[in-house]
């Protein structure tokens, strides 16, 4: 019985410690100078992940084919289209104002996805 | 009948000619100057009865190089050895699309080498891989589609029988999937508009003209139009690939089929969480990959369609 209570409190205070450090090191990055916001979807199993993205105005998105087949992201409205992505291969494109942009695969259609972009 | 032979015949060989300088194109009409046309002329009527054969050939991806594959090349001259290799030499060769597996040059010339081995006209048609180069298929159709029509489309007549090369790789729509369009429908419309409805169609395309599996796109959104055109026929083949498997189904007097690839093999519908290449292990791959020899016999209503893997 008191050995568990030790063991508890020794898990807790190691839990303590660590959430004052990730205190300190969240503190120290938000000190740096806020970085261009950027968020990724990842192609795979012919499926864009996150089907639908959320943003903020000015977040550059990046896709990545993970991939055996080349797939596109291409705008359904053409505001961007990448090039093929061969496996490995990225897009990346920056969403300055707000609005609601979907895509999709222009080899396989049948991939679609959207990117929400609000303040 | 007879009257439609010699027509049929120049066809031919007027694409037999085309062939022969590169360009890999014939029309039906027989119309027009030709390499050839006076020797399909002097031919002897009778050959139009003989039965005969031509080999359906899909999906090489030259240029893929991933599991289970690290050399589409080395599979599709394999295949192209294998038609060759025919006991009975086939007139043609249909190529059903994704020739390359990113529509690059060098990609589109070792599939053009290759196939000039087998010594034989080939007609294609393009697949979505066909379509990448940033012209979006003009490298395709530059080499491939001479004398086509929009997207790539074409027909021709061989031996009374009438050939329609369809494309529905082009201009897919967000959340489709194949697509023939509008312009390419009339465009059918009027290429069987007075065609005698006992005229013997085979019809290919790269995506089948049949709902396979949605979910997986494979299928095309439009096709039950071209489908109603063509349901006057007595006899109707629909040849496409972009599955790599075989499927087969028979609709009224439709018949369609799927034929493997010569690159990779993919799952079967709905049995994996996406259609990317099914990676079996290498002693397996060469089961999974073919050819497929078409059969035709007149006073059959249907052409004798016979699959063989590399592996045989």
């Amino acid at each position: 019985m008191t050995r568990a209570f030790k063991m508890l409190s020794f898990q807790a205070s190691v839990l303590v410690a660590c959430t004052l450090l990730l205190t300190v090191i969240s503190d120290v990055v938000s000190a740096a100078p806020a970085p261009a916001p950027a968020a990724s979807v990842s192609i795979a199993n012919f499926t864009f992940k996150a089907q639908v993205l959320t943003v903020k105005p000015g977040t550059t998105v990046t896709w990545t084919n993970a991939d055996d087949i080349p797939h596109t992201v291409t705008s359904t409205t053409g505001a961007f289209k990448s090039k093929v992505l061969d496996s490995g291969d990225k897009f990346s494109f920056t969403f300055a104002k707000a609005g609601q942009f979907g895509y999709y695969c222009a080899l396989h259609p049948h991939m679609t996805g959207t990117v929400i972009v609000k303040a | 009948m007879l009257d439609d032979h010699n027509d049929d015949r120049r066809g031919f060989l007027k694409c037999m000619a085309w062939a022969g300088t590169g360009a890999l194109f014939a029309f039906n009409g027989g119309i027009g100057s030709s390499i050839g046309l006076d020797a399909a002329i002097a031919a002897p009527r009778k050959m139009a009865l003989a039965p005969f054969s031509f080999v359906q050939v899909s999906d090489s991806h030259i240029g893929f190089n991933k599991p289970p594959n690290a050399d589409a090349r080395a599979t599709f001259r394999e295949a192209i050895a294998k038609v060759k290799a025919l006991p009975t030499r086939p007139d043609f060769i249909i190529h059903t699309g994704d020739v390359s597996q990113l529509s690059r040059d060098e990609e589109f010339d070792d599939a053009e080498q290759m196939l000039k081995e087998a010594g034989l006209p080939v007609f294609f048609v393009p697949g979505e891989h066909d379509m990448l180069d940033p012209e979006g298929g003009k490298a395709f159709l530059n080499r491939f589609g001479k004398g086509s029509q929009g997207a790539g489309w074409y027909s021709f007549d061989h031996r009374g029988v009438h050939f329609v090369a369809l494309v529905n790789v082009a201009d897919l729509k967000p959340g489709g999937m194949g697509n023939l369009g509008a312009d390419q429908l009339k465009w059918l419309k009027d290429d069987l508009a007075g065609r005698p409805s006992s005229q013997p169609i085979v019809v290919f395309a790269h995506i089948p003209l049949w709902t396979v599996y949605a979910d997986w796109g494979w299928g095309t959104d439009d096709a039950a139009e071209a489908l109603k055109l063509l349901a006057r026929f007595g006899s109707v083949t629909v040849l496409n690939g972009h599955i790599h498997q075989i499927t087969q189904k028979v609709e009224g007097r439709i018949a369609f089929h799927t034929a493997r690839s010569t690159a990779f093999p993919q799952p079967v519908a709905g049995t994996a969480p996406s259609p990317g290449p099914l990676k079996v292990p290498a002693e397996q791959l060469r089961s999974m990959l073919g050819i497929t020899d078409a059969l035709f016999v007149r006073g059959h209503d249907r052409i004798a369609l016979i699959d063989s893997t590399l592996s045989a």
